[in-house]
């Protein structure tokens, strides 16, 4: 594979318990790009990202971020590789007893022996960055879903990471903050010379703002092009997602017994 | 029928080794992470500190309170005991010895587990629940040594403080009781009391108690709540837990350390 992918993820299968959830996936994440990974509820995205993140391990195949192999890693190495990447959560997962200013100040603490006053000025850079630095002093209970969202971007920049990782960051967001937080992720993708993956079922805002889709599907990649191929793909689950019709390959009715012998069997 | 005893006995022992045995061993292996990540627990000691305004200081206005009440009615039963033997000044001896020994580190490890080892449980259910122990893997920050390991020395160096106070509050207690409300002689309510309390003995003993209690409550409480399932039923079930086992544990070793400790002479 070429080294211009920063990831590249290699026939790669994964089970929880005996639940197979990745089926030999391939995929890769160029550098410089913004990838999305979308699909159905319980599809995999999720799970996908973890692997990529070394959260978890594959049954079999390779994850490889910047040509390091994640599940081959001793703990020391991952935790090296993890301090390149940042992930922001589907609820933003911000330290709940540390204000908006310390959340942002957390890795730097931790991973730098940097002085406080240095600390203090990258940590309101972050928030600058993401219109938040007038909030610094409040506590996640005191900040909005979608400001809380954007604290916890601005808490998984702060290391400048080569890797961003989005899980929904779209979810239960207001048109305005979705808006924002699409902005954000195209703008911080190139002023930091990342690479970003989002893992998003929010198809309008995603085919707006990525450079590339891979489409899963029970476990499988099952298309990939760009937002405007994905457009006028003619593959009919793809279609049915893409433009949010309510029955298709993926049925309206969860299975049921005959509607008719079910009412009647009283 | 000797298929159906066979039945029942191995799906108690089924029970015994999933619910007990693999948890115990889990709990045991997550003690050991512990201890082997609690160096920035002692290097940036300020992160314990913090734990134990939490867990110790906070939990001060129980621990004073029931200490106080506890050594008032040891006073009054002990008076109300004594008094029949021609022995009330002895009242001092019998407050003293009955919280250094045995109510001042089981009492206090109780409240303790009830107070601040539920209150740890739910903290860090809740983190996990929320995926904050998540967030911090993903920052490359171990969660054991930034989360578990501070609570759980804070616990380990508060139980013997609070269970300190506890005692020294009792026997407060047992003087207002004794010496001020009932007019049992102070000199000798202080000086029997000075003479029959032995600090290797008793004192010693009751603090190694305290201490062995805080290991064990603070052990389960932070173990209970990194165990926790992420959900709601998840966590309150883990605090409930933590409690009920921790106050078995308190009792349960009490009455081991007291054989070991004092026996009969």
């Amino acid at each position: 594979m070429a080294t211009s992918n920063l990831v590249e993820v290699q026939d790669v299968t994964f089970s929880y318990d005996e639940r197979r959830v990745l089926k030999d996936i391939n995929l890769v994440v160029p550098r410089g790009k913004v990838v999305a990974i979308m699909g159905l509820s319980g599809c995999g995205k999720t799970t996908l990202l973890r692997l990529i993140g070394g959260a978890l391990f594959p049954d079999r195949g390779e994850v490889r971020v910047a040509g390091r192999v994640v599940n081959k890693l001793r703990d020391a190495e991952l935790f090296a590789l993890r301090r390149r990447m940042g992930m922001l959560f589907q609820f933003g997962a911000l330290f709940t007893d540390m204000s908006s200013f310390e959340n942002v100040a957390f890795q730097m603490r931790e991973h730098t022996n940097l002085p406080e006053s240095i600390i203090r000025d990258l940590a309101l850079m972050k928030l600058q960055a993401v219109g938040l630095r007038g909030a610094a002093d409040l506590l996640p209970s005191e900040l909005s879903g979608g400001m809380a969202r954007r604290v916890a971007l601005a808490r998984s920049i702060a290391l400048d990471p080569m890797l961003m990782m989005y899980d929904e960051p779209f979810t239960g967001l207001d048109p305005i903050s979705l808006g924002v937080i699409g902005q954000l992720i195209r703008r911080l993708n190139d002023s930091l010379g990342a690479t970003s993956i989002v893992v998003t079922h929010d198809v309008a805002e995603a085919l707006e703002l990525v450079d590339y889709v891979y489409y899963m599907s029970a476990g499988k990649v099952e298309f990939q092009g760009t937002p405007d191929q994905v457009r006028a793909a003619g593959l009919s689950s793809l279609r049915q997602f893409v433009y949010g019709e309510p029955d298709g390959p993926v049925p309206f009715h969860y299975p049921a017994p005959d509607y008719r012998q079910d009412l009647l069997a009283q | 029928m000797t298929g159906r005893i066979a039945e029942l006995l191995r799906a108690l022992g089924a029970r015994i080794v999933n619910n007990w045995i693999w948890r115990l061993g889990f709990a045991c292996r997550f003690l050991w992470f512990t201890l082997r990540e609690s160096g920035a627990s002692f290097r940036r000691f300020h992160l314990t500190i913090r734990e134990i305004y939490f867990t110790g200081v906070l939990s001060l206005i129980i621990i004073l309170v029931s200490g106080l009440f506890v050594g008032m009615v040891l006073g009054l039963q002990g008076y109300d005991t004594l008094v029949r033997y021609g022995s009330s000044e002895a009242l001092g001896v019998l407050v003293s010895l009955s919280l250094v020994r045995e109510l001042g580190p089981v009492v206090a490890g109780l409240l303790f587990a009830s107070r601040a080892g539920s209150a740890i449980t739910a903290e860090i259910g809740l983190m996990k629940a929320t995926e904050q122990l998540s967030a911090m893997e993903m920052m490359a920050v171990d969660p054991i040594a930034r989360v578990v390991a501070p609570r759980f020395w804070a616990g380990v160096i508060s139980m013997p403080l609070l269970a300190a106070l506890f005692s020294a509050m009792g026997v407060f207690g047992g003087y207002l009781v004794g010496v001020r409300l009932i007019g049992v002689d102070e000199g000798s309510f202080w000086s029997q009391m000075q003479a029959a309390v032995d600090f290797r003995e008793d004192v010693l003993n009751g603090v190694i108690k305290s201490l062995v209690f805080g290991v064990a409550v603070t052990w389960i409480a932070v173990y209970e709540g990194y165990d926790a399932p992420p959900t709601a039923e998840g966590v309150s079930g883990a605090t409930t837990r933590t409690v009920v086992t921790s106050s078995l544990a308190i009792l349960a070793l009490d009455f081991v350390l007291t054989a070991l400790m004092f026996r009969g002479h």
